[in-house]
């Protein structure tokens, strides 16, 4: 039983990995940029439902509503500036801006908020949970966290394989250059691209901000586990990165089982194999973003 | 008035010129031939034109616009559609897919319309059968026609075609060929670089030399391939007598 237990904790948490990770996925898939402030994206979507949300008098339970749109703005708005511009000298750059941001956020937000820790604030709901056995209690919170990233992941795989925006965003990361002799604008689609990748990185920041207790500087970690379940499942490949982020999340469970301090270890050792045994992941080749 | 001019138009990279003082018009109709030695500066040119690369100094319009300052998305919607000489398809998608969103973005076509046109520029270059296979998939040829097929679904009034031929069978070429005929004969401006000198000869109506990112010659083709200027540049190479036999 207990192992029943580990796989279902591990997925749970894991559905939260791959929600993280999937924004990592889709910018390094289409624009090639790898954003390391993508950890502390979420953090400053977590402190926007904590503080900006009640101001506009709205409960902090629906943060997403507000926070998901604003930050699919600032996506577009930071690609199509900072990013750009990076871009337009040389994939090296991108790197090192992605870090710069992800330092003056941390700092910032240091700065504003001090490092006391803060948590999303839904109520009692964050105390539910189902009971499936006398060892077995599943989190009600963790449950709609899981359905949520099958949710997105579904969508967005949907829209990327179906849709003529979908389209687009394939072409755009097979080829620019033909992508734009075709008269495809790809500037525009590279900054819908970052909106898409901000907004689920904002869902899934609230979303840890009311499982977890957070402070400026939970980024890092954050970001250390979405590239492991990028990694894992393969680049580019989304549900490659559900799968990655599920196979993460209970490697950890495992490790913790044993000790606590194993937890994170455990996911770390998972992630060496792969990268050593199949270095473009489980799904690299069969599931791409360019299906 | 012509459908493109090009007025001093000089381009370098470091100490290599691609492009020099290049200066010359096309009539809207027209079907013109670039040939001209490796380095000439041909697929510059066509970069220049299709906004892939920006010109140092100098003039570009099209049917009376400023090209230059479109970029190449633009300039596709504008009316320029161009092949690669290595061609370029998008692999993970469809034949049909690659036309569609050329179609949807390069002729703003949305829905049926855009099915429709996409449908049709597989049709004229002979893919419509291959439609639902994976672009990556397909031999030379096929991608080759893709090419075409892809440039010809934004609706362009100018097509550059770099080296379309290279590579191919002289049934294909033949093939091919006549294809670009077929498309001439819509009204389609064409400017193509060629190495397969009897395609051109056989099909273009003028032709210009490039050499270190000159014009050296421009006029009628054959007349073109006889003068000294062009001599000179190959060398008195093979190219000519490859041309001239026939």
């Amino acid at each position: 039983m207990t192992w029943a237990n580990i796989l279902i904790q591990g997925a749970l948490v894991g559905g939260f990995y791959a929600l993280f990770a999937c924004g990592l996925s889709l910018m390094f898939g289409v624009m090639k940029v790898i954003n390391l402030a993508h950890g502390d994206i979420a953090v400053v979507a977590a402190y926007s439902a904590v503080f900006l949300v009640p101001k506009l008098h709205v409960a902090q339970l629906w943060a997403f509503l507000v926070v998901v749109p604003l930050f699919a703005l600032i996506g577009y708005v930071v690609q199509r500036t900072l990013l750009q511009k990076a871009i337009d000298r040389d994939p090296f750059t991108t790197l090192l801006v992605t870090f710069g941001l992800s330092v003056v956020i941390e700092n910032l937000l240091l700065e504003i908020y001090s490092a006391n820790g803060q948590s999303v604030n839904i109520g009692e709901l964050v105390a539910k949970s189902w009971q499936v056995n006398s060892v077995i209690y599943v989190s009600d919170v963790s449950l709609v966290v899981l359905g949520v990233a099958v949710l997105v992941l579904g969508a967005l795989q949907l829209f990327l394989s179906r849709t003529s925006s979908g389209r687009l965003i394939r072409a755009v990361s097979d080829d620019r250059e033909a992508a734009q002799l075709c008269g495809a604008n790809y500037k525009h689609v590279f900054g819908v691209a970052a909106a898409i990748a901000f907004a689920t990185v904002a869902l899934a920041g609230i979303a840890f901000g009311i499982s977890t207790e957070f402070d400026p500087t939970a980024g890092g970690i954050n970001l250390l586990y979405a590239f492991e379940a990028v990694v894992i499942g393969g680049i580019g490949s989304l549900w490659g990165t559900l799968v990655g982020g599920i196979l993460l999340g209970v490697a950890q469970q495992f490790g913790a089982h044993f000790n606590l301090e194993y937890q994170t270890l455990a996911g770390n050792a998972l992630f060496l194999i792969v990268l050593a045994v199949r270095p473009q992941g489980l799904f690299g080749r069969r599931v791409s973003l360019n299906e | 008035m012509s459908l493109l001019q090009l007025e001093g138009i000089s381009k370098r990279f470091g100490r290599v010129v691609v492009a020099e003082e290049i200066t010359f018009q096309l009539e809207e109709g027209a079907w013109v031939g670039v040939v001209g030695p490796n380095g000439a500066g041909k697929t510059s040119l066509f970069s220049i034109i299709s906004g892939d690369i920006k010109p140092d100094a100098g003039k570009l319009h099209f049917d009376g616009r400023n090209l230059l300052s479109m970029n190449a998305a633009a300039r596709c919607r504008f009316g320029i559609g161009r092949t690669y000489q290595i061609p370029q398809p998008f692999e993970h998608m469809t034949v049909f897919e690659n036309a569609l969103l050329a179609a949807q973005q390069g002729a703003r076509e949305r829905g049926r319309e855009s099915y429709a046109r996409a449908f049709s520029s597989l049709e004229r270059t002979g893919l419509a059968e291959f439609a639902n296979r994976p672009a990556g998939t397909m031999g030379l040829l096929h991608r080759k026609r893709l090419e075409l097929a892809r440039a010809l679904a934004t609706d362009p009034r100018l097509l550059l075609l770099d080296e379309i031929a290279g590579g191919l069978t002289d049934l294909e070429v033949v093939e091919l060929t006549a294809v670009i005929r077929d498309l001439h004969a819509d009204g389609i401006t064409i400017l193509w670089i060629e190495h397969v000198v009897r395609a051109l000869l056989s099909t273009v109506d003028r032709l210009l030399c490039l050499a270190n990112g000159e014009i050296v010659a421009d006029g009628e083709p054959r007349q073109v391939l006889a003068s000294d200027a062009v001599r000179r540049v190959y060398l008195g190479g093979a190219i000519i007598n490859e041309a001239t036999a026939h």
